[in-house]
C-alpha cells in the first residue's frame, strides 16, 4: 500500500479551508486582554485617585504602604529607592496578574491570539519550530498552583474590603454609619466574580480531589471536588467576567475619586 | 429536489492530490456521507471514502468538512452553506492513502505502547473490588470514545508540527487518563507522559474538546488533570517534599 507523506499537504500561516470568521475569537481575545493590559497598567502606576470614602479601588488591595487611610504600614519606606518608581498597586498586582497569565484558559486563548500558535483550530501557523510547555520557557507554566494559593488569600483582602465598603464616615459628626452605595454593590458582584473565577481553577480542583483516583473516600474532598467542578465548566466566562468586574471597580472608584462620578447611596 | 456542489478531495497513490467538484441533487435529511455515496454511484466509483455505520458511532467517516475535522456521517446539510461548493477533505494529520482515506495504523502503534490496567490486589477475600460509582463516573465520560481521531486531526502538534515521534495526541491522553483516574488501577504511568508522550506540547488551545462528536471534555477532564498529576511527581518541590514524609 503507498502512502502519501502527511507533510506534502502543510500549508502556510492562515491557510485553511474553514468558511467561519476563524478569526473573530482570537481577535476578541487579542483586543479584550490587550485593553485590560493596558488600562491596568497605566492605573498601576497612578499611585492617587485609587480610594474614595470607604471604598478601596481592587487594584490596590491590599494596601501595605500608600497615603490613602487603607494602608497597612502607614506611607512608602523611607528606604524605597528614589529612582524606582513607587505605587500602592506594583507591590500587589504581579500576583493576581501571574495567576491569570498562567492560567490554564488564558494560557491557550492567549497562545492563539498573540501568537497564532495555532492561530485558530486547524488554520495553518506561521512558524514550523514548536516546544510548547515541554521546555523552557513555557514549562515555568507550571508555577500556577503557587499563584493560586496567593490569589486565593487576596479574595480574602477583597472580601473585607467590601465589608469596609459598608461603612461610611458621615461628615458633619465623623461617625461611622451603616450604608450601601453603588460602589458597595460594584466591589461586591467583583468579590463574587473573581472568586468564582478563582475557586473555578484548574490546579484547585487537582488540589482539591482530583488527584485522587477514590475521591469518594473522602466526603469532604468528595463535596469540593463536586462545587469546583461546577465553577470550573464555566471558567472561560468567569475568567473574562472577574477581568472586566476588576477593572470596571477601579475606574468607578477612579471617578468617583476625581469628581467625575458621584456616589449613589443606596441605604 | 435542489443541488449543490461538493468539492472533493481526490488523489491517486504516487500524484499530488487536488480538489474536484462534483453537482448532485440534495433533498431534506441528508448528510455530507448521503451526498459522497451518491456522487460515487452516479459520478465517481472510484472515489475513495471510509465508512461503516452512519450513525456516528463507528468512527469511520472522518473527514474534513467546510475545513472543521467532523464526521461526514453526523454533518447535516441544512447545517452547511449550499450556495457555496462544499469542501471535504481527508483529514490532514495522517497520511493519504487515496481520497478520503487516511492511513490511521500509526494511533494503533500508539495505543500499544501505553501501559495497560492493572488492577490492585483484590478488595475482598473472593477476589472481588469494590468501587464507588461516583469515583467510576469520572472515567467513565472517556470511555465514550469512538477513535475517531478528529482530535488528532485538529491538534497542531501532531498537524503542524509533526510531533508524532514525541507527541502521543489528545486521544490518548484521554485513554491514559481513562486508566491512570480509574479507582482500581495501580500502574505508573506519569514517567512516560512526561518524557516519551509528550504531554508537555499541549498548549491547551481546545481544539481537540470542540471538533469530540461524543462531547467529551478532553482538555478540562483528561489533560489538564494528567498534566497536573505529572506536575505533582515531577515539578512541585512542595509535593516532593511532602511525599518523603508520607
Amino acid at each position: 500500500m503507498q502512502v502519501i507523506p502527511v507533510t506534502a499537504v502543510h500549508r502556510g500561516f492562515g491557510t485553511t479551508t474553514r468558511r467561519d470568521a476563524w478569526w473573530a475569537a482570537p481577535l476578541a481575545v487579542f483586543v479584550g486582554l490587550s485593553a485590560f493590559v493596558v488600562y491596568a497598567t497605566w492605573a498601576a502606576f497612578q499611585g492617587e485617585h485609587y480610594t474614595y470614602g470607604p471604598y478601596l479601588s481592587p487594584f490596590y488591595s491590599p494596601e501595605i504602604f500608600g497615603d490613602s487611610p487603607h494602608a497597612w504600614f502607614g506611607p512608602k519606606p523611607a528606604a524605597w529607592p528614589g529612582w524606582l518608581p513607587f505605587s500602592p498597586a506594583l507591590l500587589i498586582l504581579p500576583f493576581p496578574g501571574l495567576f491569570r497569565f498562567t492560567c490554564y484558559y488564558y494560557r491557550g486563548a492567549y497562545y492563539k491570539a498573540f501568537w497564532a500558535d495555532p492561530p485558530s483550530c486547524a488554520v495553518g501557523e506561521p512558524r514550523k519550530s514548536y516546544w510548547g510547555e515541554h521546555s523552557f520557557p513555557l514549562i515555568l507554566q507550571n508555577v500556577h498552583r503557587f499563584f493560586m494559593w496567593v490569589a486565593i488569600v487576596f479574595i480574602a483582602f477583597l472580601s473585607y474590603d467590601v465589608w469596609l465598603a459598608l461603612w461610611f464616615t458621615d461628615p458633619a459628626t465623623g461617625a461611622r454609619e451603616f450604608g450601601i452605595g453603588l460602589g458597595t454593590l460594584l466591589l461586591a458582584l467583583n468579590v463574587v466574580l473573581l472568586a468564582s473565577y478563582t475557586w473555578g481553577c484548574h490546579v484547585l480542583r487537582h488540589v482539591v480531589g482530583g488527584r485522587k483516583d477514590e475521591v469518594s473516600k473522602s466526603p469532604v474532598c468528595d463535596m469540593a471536588y463536586a462545587c469546583v467542578s461546577g465553577l470550573n465548566g464555566r471558567h472561560q466566562l468567569f475568567a473574562w467576567l472577574s477581568l472586566f468586574s476588576v477593572m470596571s471597580s477601579d475606574l468607578y472608584v477612579r471617578l468617583c475619586s476625581m469628581g467625575v462620578l458621584t456616589d449613589p447611596r443606596i441605604l | 429536489m435542489s443541488q449543490a456542489t461538493f468539492r472533493i478531495w481526490r488523489s491517486r497513490p504516487g500524484e499530488a492530490g487536488g480538489f474536484a467538484d462534483y453537482r448532485t441533487e440534495v433533498s431534506e435529511g441528508m448528510v455530507v456521507l448521503d451526498a459522497v455515496h451518491q456522487i460515487q454511484a452516479d459520478q465517481a466509483p472510484d472515489l475513495a471514502c471510509r465508512w461503516n455505520c452512519k450513525a456516528g458511532k463507528c468512527g469511520s467517516c472522518s473527514a474534513e468538512i467546510n475545513g472543521r475535522p467532523r464526521l461526514m456521517c453526523m454533518s447535516r446539510l441544512n447545517t452547511l452553506d449550499l450556495t457555496q461548493p462544499v469542501t471535504v477533505e481527508p483529514m490532514r494529520t495522517f497520511p493519504l492513502i487515496k481520497d478520503l482515506v487516511t492511513d490511521v495504523s500509526w494511533n494503533f502503534r500508539v495505543k500499544k505502547g501505553i501501559q495497560c490496567f492493572q488492577p490492585r490486589r483484590p478488595d475482598a477475600a473472593d477476589g472481588t473490588w469494590r468501587m464507588a460509582q461516583r469515583d467510576a463516573d469520572r472515567v467513565q465520560e472517556f470511555r465514550k470514545c469512538i477513535e475517531c481521531f478528529l482530535c488528532q486531526d485538529v491538534c497542531h502538534v501532531l498537524r503542524d508540527h509533526d510531533k508524532h515521534d514525541e507527541f502521543i495526541g489528545p486521544r490518548f491522553f484521554t485513554y491514559s487518563a481513562a486508566l491512570e483516574i480509574h479507582p482500581l488501577d495501580s500502574a505508573e504511568r506519569l514517567g512516560d507522559l512526561k518524557d516519551t508522550q509528550g504531554i508537555g506540547y499541549c498548549n491547551i488551545t481546545k481544539c481537540c474538546t470542540k471538533v469530540c462528536p461524543e462531547h467529551i471534555h478532553i482538555t478540562d477532564n483528561a489533560i489538564i488533570p494528567l498534566k497536573e498529576r505529572v506536575v505533582d511527581r515531577f515539578y512541585d518541590p512542595v509535593t516532593r517534599l511532602l511525599r518523603m514524609f508520607r
